[in-house]
This record gives structure tokens, C-alpha cells and sequence, in this order.
């Protein structure tokens, strides 16, 4: 079924009778080509691509839970590719690039939103760093801006300009960045896979793999035993428990992020914003509400969940940046399972086990690098090469000293 | 969360800087180790989700090292040592 | 029309009026009142308008659950949005206004979304907008962007303060009704340390809405006078107008105290609400139960309310919300808002009860097995469609409807470490599940004990549990009904909209199309419709959704289950998290010895993390910055400049082992410097990346001092204790951050010397004290400091430390003592001018991305001996030949201006990351040479100095040709510090 204006006003005037399941619910068959563990944002465009531009077939997505229930439902929606460096930036570039299809791609609002992000600049260190980041992103083919105060202010005139700790300088802005309805990102590729006749079997979690001769073979599931030719793993802060069936050690840490959403607000905030002088950053949703978020907690944690001190020290950064929200509300806090890795920058690599690919290391990050994690990722697996905007990501790049480490905090997770 | 100082008593986690896996105690002895097996001592984690042994410097406090056993899933915490305790016991020395 | 609906009784001070006013409308009401009950009282029941079909809306409840009468309350920087006109204390003088409306709330032009509703289904939006692709952003969102949101927010600044507090008990008791009372008694009398903490402004909870009696006392009257006795206990705290937001690790609660609201300002010192961090041994949790509606045709009219919210207006407020009152339920609670209005006088014309059997109700229309099933009424309710167990409809006039849908335990704060509620179906709600928060117990309703006596044994029995306690109070005679509901969800009838989540507009369709696009799991139904996403978070919408979700699917209702209960429990005020830190309270401020000095001749400061430090002293005359810093670089290098270096990190490391731990954390040795000498020494990360450098000195045998950077004095000194405790345990070393002890100046320039002969009582000619020496010292006649000749800016130069509180003198005393030499402070930029000069490393090029190799210090790194970093900085990838390598830049035309941030292009490149050659890192003018310099790092660099190449800034749209040179572009021969 075609979603399209003329749909939704057919189906209005005939009481919505008409409209399909988004997705069907299939019983898993005994074995796959592919079989994608983690059934997220990352590995649903991963099958979404595997069938659509890969032309692959017999493809299954396990989900332990529901559909986009790990981080692409949890996450504050942002998608830029104003990243530094030489390993990350044709990346997210490639990312950003889909994201601006994606929704006539796959034939689903998913509300992407380029109103621009900009990132504050307190001292003249952060505009030298800015000025080095923007030239790069130029340079690989991204958008970029230097702002001057005169021309934050102008956007934001409400903004802590005359009373603050650490005054505005300036920014760096990239106009294509943006906000995309995060949940619907996941829909869309759920939709789009299984038009294709990708299997997605919710509440089927993975409890073991059969790996024989050093090739995978399949895996166990609380659904059974189901076979595969290639296992594709891409579960975000679930790496670690999952790779471990393999026998595999990760260069990753599990850690909380906790993210905050306002009560419903008339305009404020036309894009994305990040405060350069203390862990925060806002955007406004279509609906109404002020998205914002901050560090991690900082400790190892599956929990899903987070502490106080974060919560206070978000909304400090808030007040410093925004006097003006004093009395505005938070509504709701919560906390999703970073993926993070040693050098903040993420891993779409094969594995010493023949067949089987990993997926993760998205640290904080991986909303924005979904379109472009499942092309590669797929391209990895249908192709047994690494796309070419993804050589980086390899596993082995700490033994070689090959870090892409953006913020230059060393193999240190809960820095990045 | 709260942790029980083993000198101090019970302290704000607030006062504390997390490090991560205490496995980082065991640093292989540069002369003789090479770069594969640092490698796994400084990037390789287990990253177990329960109980998990890690590091917390006490750096508004008194500047211990504490190993702290807390459970990932739950922030339960179990045991917590003076660093350089659990550091001798593993044999480390100068 | 002056308090029109006011009956008799209540829990208000009629003998004192305030006057409100809302929407510009003057009205009064009492003491005791709230917003809600007051504009009730005056006839008013239109209070706002639904979030995304306008629908006119009142308030359906008298609590914080309240999703519909929400209202911009105040003006100015007071402005305050979505407030619950239900829980917000009137106060003479109150301005309220309702919001998300155009251009007035009775006529609303955005109603027009409710007359298309049918085009509006849950999800719509997902399927459409999609063509032309550049009309998303452009036309679509924009006018949806402009339609969303609910009330509105000022731009002016919060005037008002907030703090910040911590609290620790033995117990802690959330909610204060007749569960949170009882238990507070039982704890209280046995010596504990008990906090009492409620949400409202009175204590009692739901015995301040009831009529029945406790022993023989009305259950209102035995709250207050049980709120009496507590609060005779020294041991007690007892905090109204305080809500518990959330339960986290350990026994930690948070807390948000109300303390200003119901007043017009804060009094004088007084903060608008605090934060209290609540550390409690143990917790229980009394927060009662929330009334949930049933779903059934344009249920969602003003003068629909929950029929416990209805008595409690009759009965707390003495208000009759209208004049001919009816009631739908489906349990025996509903009934009771009947029987309590029929005593009160109101006419109550009828009880729809979903039930069928039992007993009739006497002297009232009470109708069994039947069901409403639509109503009528344009910005409030006028008639109900009552459908009855013979099939027969029929309308009755009313002007109220209390629905009850049956009662759910108020489980949120229990469920916040994501433990799950169970299904009880004996009372046909959730209830706490087995695992919450360790260490929190719950009692009373909120743990589906229902009645009043349960409460009280509960809260009693929670307080002897939590706390082990041998004795306990009497428990007085109190009702004790069973619960007796029969679930009923939403009535089946017809085609119109039956509301779910009224703040959001889901109705029953929008589930039933959630199910047919198979989103059936709670959390796809949640998103998909945003059921539960309003502000009240699906208080009063989630079960009646997801029991729907339940019966659709043919699932039962724990299979179906919840979605998850997040902190805060009722939303909080930005303001009350952040505290004090905003403004320039954000951080605190790190002054420097030489700051008052500074501050008296004008300087102006720079933040340096927390610093702030002298950026550059202006002299009169002197108009551009530029001027101020030149002068101060050029009178260094021809005199003498003083510069504030205190910022610097400084450790004191002892023992006698202390030579051969800095072995280990520096990359080149320093157990074989001599005594009275300094060294230049470069730290790594364990992963061979430069972590930091700086100086340290021998100043004994056993003792040294080492400097860091400013940037890196605290995570160097917590890297070294963590390379004493955890990896060389038996090493006999001991280290003290001395940052803050000392005071210490750069003094620098060839009258450095001089210059502090004047002040220092040693000799220190360059025999006595030569390059790269170290000593304790004596200044101004004995007083203890401590010298290095070391030298960051190419000068000769000292480092002269006091103890910091001399730190003001001592400047003060090497300017009044050295006049002759003229000599001059300077600031950040004129030592960084200095540093750039002479290719010394700082900030731009420790970026924590670089090698001593990409620095050209690569030899500095010994493979003698196993130093942190040693190993790792030999990894393939990092020792490549083509690396990027440290150099120095000029224009080629002086007059040309470089950027920091600029990236290298060989001539003719385009300017594309295949050849992308590096970047400049720090940049500066230097007086000296009379142009730009830079340093910057350069694939290959140290094969190209002599060459020229270009220097593009492509957000500036800057090319400009430069030579690369080498780094130690001033002084290269280093004469000048040894002088």
C-alpha cells in the first residue's frame, strides 16, 4: 500500500477502513541468508537495504522487544554530519545525504526537518576548533557557517547574551542539520523491509549462536533455533551481551544516557542548538516540546535508566544558556543504553568468525548515522567489502593505532 | 547513588570520578608486553551487564581509588575496597 | 455573577476574599481555593482547549493529574505556561489566561482541526506531506510547527530564585492522607527521623474530599488534628506543597518544595521552589490512587469531570459544579459522589451505573446496566444520551457528569527503577509489582488498598516493616468497603469520537486504527497515537488505552501491559533543577593572586576554564586590543614582563621513589636530574597520545614539583594518584596538588634578572642559579618561595612562586622595586604571542589527538624504560612516515592575515579532503616579524619547511599563500634564556 495525500483524504471519507498493517507478523522459518539480530533503527535499514538496493533475499530481523525500541525510540532526533575528522565525516555525510530521501525513498513522513544546528562558541579555542571542523566539512562535501555573535543573537535574541558565565562568541552552524520524528524513521524502514518480504519477528531475543568450523551456522533464539548463511549484529548497547556468544570481547562500554522533554511550548526554538560552555543541547519538536539533553551518566549501566546529578546538571546548563525557561517544565526523563566505544567513533566490520558482521560503537551518536549504518552495513554483508565511506570502522583499528577519536579523550568511553 | 567508602563511610557518588573496569589495575609491564597485549589490558571490556567491577576516585574526598563491585543492571552496590588493597593482592608492586 | 456555584462547607476561609482575574475577567474566591475550584465556584467551567482538535475543555479532575485546565498563569518573566489550573493556590491578585487558542477561548479559530478530525486520524501525518519534497519544510511543518504547543514562554529572564538543599531520614513517606498520616505517626512516635512529604497544600489527601468519619471524627477534621499532633514532633518534618519527582539509586529521592507559588512573589530572600535531594533509609510510598474515566461519546465536554473530583469540589471547596448533576460509573465509588451531592442539596437526576443487580439507591434515578453513550453541550455540557439495559435511549438535561471508571494506585514512583506493575483484577487496576526501589514500601491505595481503614493499617504497618518497630498506635474505626467495580473501558456505540487522552485528542478510533496498522504493543500504540504523551504522562489516559489495546486484540489486559513510568512525577519547573548555577553563578569563578591588581588597572579577563585571567592590560591611549598586546610582548623582549602563571597545575611528588614513578608517567626520565634542576617533561595517555607537558623540578633528593597545564592540573593529578594506588602500589611516593598554595609569576625579559635580584635574598646571577635551575629561595627579607629558571617564552626568565596569600604583595612589591626596568604585566595573549614565537607547544596542539612525533618531540619518548604510553605510541598507525608534523607558517605577504582552524592545500589544489594537508592550530600576530605566525600541524611537515603552500579558511572564503618554516620561529638558537 502507497501512503499519499490522496490516500489519507480517500480513506478519511471512507472511515480509514482501508489501511494495512504497517507490518506483518510472521512465524520465523527455519533458516535465512541473512538474519539481522536487533531490530532498531540500525538493523532495520540494514534489512531495508539488504532487499532494496542489495537485492538480497530471505532476510529476518530479531527483535527482543517491539520495533524501534532500543535507542531510534529514544533518542532526541538530531541528524547533522558536522563531524572533524577524516574517518567520520564521508559518513555522515553519506547519512545526512540519505536522510534527505529517505521519505520519498521509503514512501513514509519520517518528518525530517533540516532547520540548521548550530554549535556555541565561548572562547576563541572553540572558534579556532570550529574553523577546523567547518573547513573540513566543506571539504567533504558538507555544509558549514562560522556565525558571529551579532548573527546568533539575531537568531536567538533571547539567549544569555549580556549576563553570562561564559559568554556567546559566536557558532558553528550547519544549516542541512536538523531533526527527524525518530520514531517514525524506524517504521518507515520496518515498512519498507518488509514490502520486501523481510521477516521481522518481534519479541524473539537471541540466546546463543551456532558457530561451527569458524563459521556461523545460526542462532538460538527464545523462538528456537533458526539457521543462517550470515548474521549481521547491530544492537547498540546490547553489544557486548550479544558478541559474547560468539566468544568475542568488544572495545565497548555500556553506559546511560538520559535524555528530557518539556510540556508542549508555542515556538521557541527553530533548530538545533548546543551549548559549548556546559553538557547541553536543545531542539524544539513539530509538537511543541523543548527535546534537550546532556552528558552521560558517566558509570557503567544497563539499567535504562539514569541518576539526579545529571538531571540537575542538564538543567543548569539550560538556565545558563536560556534564562528564560526558568519556568518552563520538565515533563519527562529517560534513558537509553549507550554503545560506547573506546574512541567515540563506531565499528560496521566483519568478525573473525566467518559470516557473522558487527554493527555498534554509536556511542550517543547513531540516530543521525542510521540511514547510512544500514547502507553500509548491508553493502558489508551482501558484498564482503566495506562501502567506501566506512573503511574506518574496523575492529582491529585500536591494535594498529588507527583512532578516530573526535574529541581526543583517548580510550576513555564515558568521555567521548 | 551512595557509596560506602571503606574509610569515609557512606559518600555521594557526586564526589566521586568514575574510571571504569578495574581490570585496568592490571597493566602489562611495558619491557616486557607488546602492543597486542596492551591493547586488550586498554581497550578490550568485558562489559558485563550485572556484576561488574570498576574504579571511582574519591576526588572531592580523601583521593582513594576504590574498586567498587556494583551491578550493572541493577546499580546495586556489593563491596567496595581501597584500590591500592585490591591492586597488592593482584601482586602489583613497583 | 459572583460565585454562583458556591454551596456550603469546604475547607475555605470565607471570611477573606481574593480577586483573579482570568482571560482579563475579574472573579473572587477564598483562601483554600484553587485556581479551578474558584473559577468553578464562579460559574466558569470553560478553562482551555484541547491540544490538537481545540476542543473546548474544563477541568475533569481536582488534582495534578489534571490534563485539560491548563493555563499560562502570571505575566512578564513570570509567565508561566501549562499550569494546572486544578493544583495552582489562588492568591489575590492571580492573573491566569488560557492558552493555545486564537483569538479567544471561547471562540477558537484552530476549532476548524475539529471539524475535519476525520482527516486528522492518529498518525496521519506519517503518510502524507511527503510531495513536493521541498514543501516539508517549507509550507507544511512550518504551519504545523505554528499550530503546536500548548501555552507560551516569555522571553525575559526568571526572576526568581530557586534552591538547591539536602535532606536525610530514617523514613521517608510520600504522600500525607490518611496512609502517609498513619504511618508518620507509627514512625514518629517511635523516635525517628520521619519527612512527611505531599504534593498538596493540605495535608489529608482524600479526607479532605470525604464525608465519612474516622473514629468519630469527620476524616477531614482527624487529618488536621493528627497534622497537629505531628507536627509537635521535633522528629518530623513536615513538607506541603512538596512533590516527590522520583526514586533513585540508594534511597535517594528528589523533591521540589513549592515554596513561593500561592503567593503574588517570593518574600524578600525567599526562593520561588527548592530542589530537596531526600536521602532516606527506607521510603514509603502513600501517594493514594488517580480516578480514571471511561471512554464514551464527546465524553470530553466541560462539565464532564471524575465523579471523586466532582464531591471533592462539593465537599473540599464547597463548590456544585452544576445545578443538575448525573453519574456514570461502573464501581460503588461513583456512587458515593451521588449520595455526597444529594446531601449537599444539589439535585442529582441521575446514577448511570454500567452495573447490573444489587440494591436500587433510595430517592434517586438510578439507573443499572446502563450506559452513556453521548452527550451534547457546545463549550459545555447541557444534555447526556443515556443508552439503558433495555436497549431504549434517552436524553436527560445536565449541566455536571461525574464518570468514574474505577480507581488506579498512584504506582509511577514505585515503577521509576522500570520494575513493572501487575494486574489486579479483583480491583481492576495495576498494582505495584514485587520489585521497586530497594528499600521503598507501598501502603494505602497506591497499593490498591482501597478503603480508609486498609489505609491506615497499611501506612501503620509499612512504618513498623520499614523501620522494625516493636510498638505501634491504635488504628481508629474507619469504612472499610470492599471494592466493587466492574470494568468497563469505553462504551460500544456508534461512530463518533470517545476521548482517551483528552489533552492529546486519541480517542477510541485512533486506538482501533493503532490495532488495524498493527501497532499493537503498548509502546507502538503510545507512539503512534502519542496516548500518554500529554502532560498529565497518561495519568488518566494509559489504562483505559491499553486495556482497549487488550480487548481489540483479543490479549488480556498483563499480557497487553504497561508502558514505562518515568521520572518526574508531575512536571518541574526548569528553574527548580538548575538551582543557583545560572547567570554568571553557572560555574564558580577561579581568581588569581594578581586578579585585584588586575582589576585596578583595568585588565580584561578571559575565562580559562573556571579561571578568569588577565587577557591583557590596557594603558590609557590605547584603543585596540592589538596595541595593548604588541606593547606588552615588545616591552617583555626588550626589558622585563611579569606574567600571572598560578593557573598552572603544581604537585608536590615525594618519596624515594619519587624519581622512579615520574620514570613511569613521563615519557623521558627525570630520575637522573640533578638536584636544583628542571626539565622539561611530556606525559602521555596510556594510548601513546601527548596527554600534557610542563616542567618539573628537583628540589631535593627526594622531592620534586611538577607543573601541567592549566587545562589539565586536576585529570594529571588524578591520573598520577591512579599510577601510584592502582598500578605501583608499593612504590614509595606521595603527591599533594599544591595549584592552589602557591602564587606564581612568570618573569621574563633580559632585565628578568635583574629584576628579581631586587626582591629575592640569594644570589642569583647565572653562575648561582643558571638555566634550567630550580631552588628554595627566600624573597623580601625571609619569606619561603621557591624559583625555576625556566622559560616559555624564549626570554630569560623566572618562575617565582610565594605562598599564595603574598601572591598580590609580591606582584606588587617586583613592580614598585623594579621601576627602573619599566617593566610591565602581561596577559594570555601576549604569552601566547611569545609561546607561538618560539613553537612551544600549548592548548591548540595538546588536543588530545597528537603524538610527541606529530609535536617533534618524538625522541623525547625513551624506550628504556616502561613508561605510561610508551608502548602503545609505537603502533603502526601512528609512526607513519607522512604523519602529520608540527611547523611554523608566515604569509608570504606579510600583509595577508591568517586564521587558526585553516587547513594546508598544496598550490592548486582544490580544496577537497583528498588533499587536505593539515591545519593551522594556533595563530597570533607577531610584533617581531611583523606578520601573522602560525603553528599548525602539516602531513609530512618536517620535509617541507622552506616550501610554500596555500592556507585556505573556506568559511571566510580565505586563500592565502604562506611558507612553511620552521617552528621555533624567534630566537631559534635559544641565546636569549640562557642570557
Amino acid at each position: 500500500m502507497r501512503y499519499s495525500g490522496f490516500r489519507v483524504i480517500a480513506e478519511a471519507l471512507t472511515g480509514h477502513k482501508g489501511w494495512k498493517p504497517v507490518w506483518r507478523d510472521p512465524t520465523p522459518q527455519a533458516e535465512y541468508d541473512y538474519i539481522i539480530i536487533g531490530g532498531g533503527g540500525h538493523g532495520l535499514a540494514t534489512a531495508y537495504y539488504l532487499a532494496k538496493e542489495f537485492k538480497q533475499s530471505r532476510i529476518a530481523v530479531l527483535e527482543k522487544g517491539y520495533l524501534g525500541g532500543g535507542n531510534v525510540g529514544r533518542n532526541t532526533t538530531i541528524i547533522r554530519s558536522n563531524y572533524l575528522l577524516d574517518g567520520n565525516e564521508p559518513f555522515y555525510e553519506f547519512s545526512l545525504k540519505l536522510w534527505e530521501g529517505l521519505e520519498q525513498d521509503f514512501n513514509y513522513n519520517a518528518m525530517v526537518s533540516q532547520r540548521g544546528i548550530i554549535n556555541l562558541i565561548h572562547t576563541d579555542a572553540q572558534r579556532d576548533a570550529a574553523t577546523r571542523r567547518g573547513n573540513a566539512m566543506i571539504m567533504h562535501g558538507a555544509d558549514a557557517r562560522l556565525l558571529s555573535r551579532d548573527e546568533v543573537r539575531q537568531m536567538y535574541p533571547w539567549l544569555n547574551f549580556d549576563n553570562a558565565r561564559f559568554p556567546i562568541k559566536g557558532a558553528l552552524m550547519q544549516p542541512r542539520g536538523g531533526t527527524v520524528r525518530h520514531d517514525a524513521v524506524a517504521w518507515g524502514y520496518a515498512r519498507g523491509a518488509d514490502q520486501r518480504g523481510v521477516d521481522l519477528i518481534q519479541n524473539c531475543e537471541v540466546t546463543g549462536m551456532r558457530i561451527e568450523n569458524g563459521r556461523i551456522k545460526g542462532v538460538e533464539t527464545t523462538r528456537g533455533y533458526i539457521g543462517a548463511k550470515k548474521v549481521g549484529v547491530a544492537v547498540a548497547g546490547s553489544s557486548s551481551k550479544v558478541m559474547a556468544h560468539a566468544g568475542m570481547r568488544l572495545p565497548i562500554e555500556s553506559h546511560v544516557l538520559q535524555a528530557f522533554v518539556s510540556e508542549g511550548l508555542k515556538p521557541l526554538i527553530d533548530g538545533v542548538m548546543t551549548f559549548g560552555a556546559g553538557h547541553f543541547y536543545v531542539s524544539q519538536s513539530d509538537k511543541g516540546g523543548l527535546v534537550f539533553g546532556g552528558d552521560i551518566d558517566g558509570y557503567n549501566s544497563y539499567a535504562q535508566r539514569g541518576n539526579l546529578p545529571v538531571i540537575e546538571d542538564v538543567a543548569e546548563g539550560g538556565m545558563a544558556l536560556m534564562p528564560a525557561i526558568g519556568r518552563v517544565r520538565l515533563l519527562r526523563t529517560w534513558g537509553g543504553i549507550m554503545d560506547m566505544s573506546m574512541d567515540g567513533s563506531p565499528f560496521i566490520d566483519k568478525t573473525h568468525v566467518e559470516g557473522l558482521y558487527f554493527n555498534g560503537g554509536w556511542c550517543y551518536g547513531g540516530f543521525k548515522a542510521t540511514p547510512a549504518s544500514g547502507w553500509c552495513f548491508a553493502h558489508l554483508m551482501a558484498k564482503d567489502e566495506p562501502h567506501k565511506t566506512a573503511t574506518a570502522y574496523r575492529l582491529d583499528r585500536f591494535r594498529k593505532g588507527l583512532m578516530i577519536d573526535e574529541k581526543g579523550q583517548g580510550a576513555q568511553p564515558n568521555l567521548h | 547513588m551512595i557509596i560506602h567508602h571503606p574509610i569515609l563511610g557512606p559518600r555521594d557518588a557526586q564526589e566521586f570520578v568514575y574510571l571504569g573496569d578495574a581490570s585496568l589495575i592490571d597493566r602489562p609491564d611495558g619491557m616486557t608486553a607488546g602492543v597486542e597485549e596492551f591493547h586488550d589490558y586498554l581497550y578490550q571490556r568485558t562489559n558485563p551487564a550485572g556484576e561488574h567491577q570498576e574504579l571511582w576516585y574519591h576526588e572531592q574526598g580523601d583521593r582513594s581509588w576504590l574498586v567498587v563491585t556494583r551491578n550493572t543492571v541493577t546499580h546495586e552496590i556489593t563491596k567496595v575496597e581501597l584500590a591500592r588493597d585490591v591492586a597488592r593482592a593482584r601482586g602489583r608492586t613497583k | 455573577m459572583s460565585q454562583s456555584n458556591r454551596i456550603t462547607g469546604g475547607q475555605i476561609d470565607r471570611t477573606k476574599t481574593l480577586r483573579f482575574t482570568f482571560d482579563g475577567i475579574p472573579y473572587q474566591g477564598h483562601p483554600g481555593d484553587t485556581l479551578a475550584s474558584a473559577l468553578l465556584a464562579n460559574g466558569v467551567r470553560l478553562m482551555g482547549r484541547s491540544f490538537k482538535y481545540h476542543r473546548p475543555r474544563g477541568p475533569i479532575s481536582s488534582g495534578s493529574e489534571e490534563p485539560n485546565a491548563i493555563v499560562e498563569l502570571r505575566t512578564g518573566g513570570r509567565q508561566e505556561p501549562n499550569t494546572r489550573a486544578t493544583v495552582a493556590e489562588l492568591f489575590d491578585g492571580l492573573t491566569a489566561n488560557s492558552q493555545n487558542r486564537w483569538p479567544s477561548l471561547r471562540f477558537d479559530a484552530m476549532g476548524i482541526n475539529d471539524k475535519l478530525s476525520t482527516f486528522f486520524a492518529a498518525g496521519f501525518y506519517y503518510k502524507t506531506f511527503m510531495w513536493p519534497k521541498s514543501f516539508w519544510e517549507k509550507l507544511y511543518e512550518p504551519i504545523i510547527r505554528r499550530a503546536a504547543g500548548l501555552g507560551s514562554v516569555t522571553r525575559e529572564e526568571d526572576p526568581d530564585d530557586y534552591d538547591k538543599g539536602f535532606l536525610h531520614c530514617d523514613l521517608l513517606i510520600i504522600g500525607a492522607g490518611p496512609t502517609g498520616l498513619m504511618a508518620a505517626l507509627t514512625a514518629g512516635r517511635a523516635g525517628k527521623r520521619v519527612i512527611l512529604a505531599d504534593e498538596d497544600f493540605r495535608m489529608g489527601g482524600r479526607l479532605n474530599a470525604e464525608t465519612y468519619a474516622i473514629g468519630n471524627t469527620p476524616g477531614a477534621d482527624w487529618a488536621a488534628a493528627m497534622v497537629a499532633e505531628l507536627a509537635t514532633m521535633p522528629n518530623l518534618r513536615l513538607m506541603t506543597r512538596t512533590t516527590v519527582i522520583g526514586a533513585f539509586d540508594h534511597g535517594i529521592y528528589g523533591a521540589v518544595e513549592r515554596v513561593s507559588d500561592h503567593l503574588p512573589t517570593p518574600a524578600k530572600g525567599k526562593p520561588r521552589q527548592v530542589l530537596w535531594r531526600i536521602y532516606a533509609g527506607k521510603a514509603i510510598l502513600a501517594g493514594g490512587a488517580t480516578e480514571r474515566p471511561i471512554a464514551f461519546e464527546n465524553n470530553d465536554r466541560p462539565g464532564i469531570m471524575m465523579a471523586g473530583a466532582l464531591r471533592a469540589y462539593a465537599n473540599r471547596w464547597g463548590v456544585a459544579v452544576g445545578q443538575r448533576v448525573a453519574v456514570f460509573t461502573n464501581n460503588d465509588d461513583g456512587i458515593r459522589t451521588a449520595l455526597d451531592l444529594k446531601a449537599k442539596g444539589v439535585d442529582v437526576v441521575a446514577v448511570i451505573d454500567s452495573r447490573q443487580g444489587g440494591d436500587l439507591l433510595p430517592g434517586v434515578r438510578h439507573l443499572q446496566g446502563a450506559e452513556v453513550i453521548d452527550t451534547s453541550g457546545k463549550l459545555g455540557l447541557s444534555s447526556i444520551t443515556v443508552r439503558q439495559t433495555n436497549g431504549r435511549s434517552e436524553t436527560i438535561a445536565v449541566d455536571a457528569l461525574g464518570v468514574s471508571g474505577g480507581w488506579n494506585p498512584n504506582v509511577n514512583i514505585h515503577s521509576h527503577h522500570r520494575s513493572r506493575p501487575v494486574y489486579d483484577a479483583s480491583i481492576a487496576a495495576f498494582v505495584p509489582g514485587p520489585e521497586g526501589p530497594p528499600g521503598l514500601l507501598v501502603a494505602g491505595a497506591a497499593a490498591g488498598h482501597m478503603s480508609t481503614h486498609a489505609a491506615l493499617k497499611t501506612g501503620r504497618d509499612a512504618a513498623i516493616a520499614a523501620l522494625d518497630l516493636g510498638s505501634a498506635p491504635d488504628l481508629p474505626q474507619a469504612e472499610d468497603a470492599p471494592v466493587r467495580v466492574s470494568p468497563l473501558w469505553y462504551v460500544h456505540h456508534g461512530k463518533g469520537r470517545a476521548w482517551v487522552d483528552q489533552q492529546n485528542d486519541v480517542t477510541v478510533k485512533d486506538v482501533k486504527l493503532a490495532k488495524q496498522e498493527n501497532f499493537t504493543s503498548v509502546e507502538h500504540l503510545k507512539r503512534y497515537t502519542t496516548l500518554g504523551m500529554a502532560t498529565d504522562q497518561g495519568k488518566t489516559s494509559n489504562v483505559i488505552g491499553l486495556a482497549i489495546m487488550a480487548e481489540l486484540t483479543g490479549r488480556s489486559i498483563p499480557e497487553t501491559g504497561t508502558t514505562i513510568y518515568r521520572p518526574p512525577y508531575t512536571p518541574v519547573a526548569m528553574g527548580a533543577l538548575a538551582g543557583r548555577s545560572r547567570g554568571k553563578e553557572f560555574k564558580p569563578f577561579r581568581l588569581t593572586p594578581s586578579h585585584h591588581w588586575a582589576k585596578e588597572q583595568g585588565a580584561i579577563f578571559v575565562e580559562v576554564g573556571n579561571w578568569l585571567r588577565t587577557q591583557w592590560v590596557p594603558k590609557a591611549g590605547e584603543t585596540e586590543w592589538r596595541q595593548s598586546v604588541d606593547r606588552e610582548v615588545l616591552a617583555t623582549r626588550k626589558s622585563v614582563g611579569i606574567c600571572d602563571v598560578t593557573t598552572l597545575g603544581k604537585i608536590d611528588i615525594q618519596g624515594t621513589d619519587a624519581g622512579a614513578f615520574l620514570d613511569k608517567v613521563y615519557a623521558n626520565t627525570f630520575s637522573t636530574l640533578a638536584v636544583g634542576k628542571c626539565r622539561y617533561g611530556l606525559m602521555l595517555r596510556e594510548d601513546g597520545i601527548v596527554f600534557d607537558d610542563g616542567t618539573t623540578a628537583r628540589m631535593g633528593e627526594n622531592e620534586y614539583v611538577m607543573t601541567t597545564t592549566t587545562a589539565n592540573a586536576v585529570t594529571v593529578f588524578r591520573h598520577l594518584e591512579f599510577c601510584r594506588q592502582c598500578l605501583w602500589p608499593e612504590m614509595d611516593v606521595q603527591l599533594i596538588s599544591t595549584t592552589e598554595a602557591w602564587a606564581q609569576f612568570s618573569v621574563a625579559g633580559p632585565n628578568a634578572r635583574k629584576l628579581l635580584q631586587k626582591i629575592v635574598d640569594q644570589d642569583i646571577s647565572d653562575a648561582a642559579f643558571p638555566y634550567m635551575g630550580a631552588g628554595n629561595i627566600t624573597v623580601c627579607g625571609g619569606l619561603r618561595a621557591r624559583l625555576f629558571r625556566i622559560s616559555f617564552s624564549g626570554e630569560l626568565a623566572y618562575e617565582i612562586a610565594v605562598p599564595t596569600r603574598y601572591g598580590d604583595s609580591l606582584l606588587r612589591e617586583m613592580l614598585a622595586r623594579g621601576a627602573e626596568f619599566d617593566p610591565i604585566v602581561y596577559g594570555t595573549e601576549a604569552l601566547g604571542v611569545m609561546r607561538i614565537e618560539k613553537g612551544h607547544v600549548a592548548g591548540g596542539e595538546l588536543n588530545g589527538q597528537s603524538t610527541a612525533l606529530n609535536m617533534g618531540l618524538g625522541k623525547m619518548v625513551s624506550k628504556k624504560k616502561d613508561s605510561i604510553g610508551m608502548v602503545l605510541s609505537q603502533r603502526e598507525g601512528m609512526v607513519q612516515d607522512n604523519g602529520y608534523r608540527l611547523v611554523g607558517v608566515k604569509p608570504v605577504n606579510p600583509q595577508a592575515k591568517l586564521t587558526a582552524g585553516s587547513h594546508f592545500l598544496e598550490k592548486g589544489a582544490a580544496p577537497v579532503a583528498a588533499n587536505d594537508g593539515g591545519w593551522l592550530t594556533s595563530k597570533v600576530y607577531s610584533p617581531h616579524l611583523g606578520c601573522d605566525i602560525a603553528l599548525g600541524y602539516l602531513k609530512g611537515g618536517d620535509k617541507k619547511i622552506g616550501q610554500r603552500m596555500r592556507i585556505v579558511n573556506l568559511l571566510a572564503g580565505l586563500d592565502t599563500e604562506v611558507e612553511i618554516i620552521s617552528p621555533q620561529m624567534f630566537d631559534p638558537e635559544g641565546e636569549r634564556l640562557r642570557g
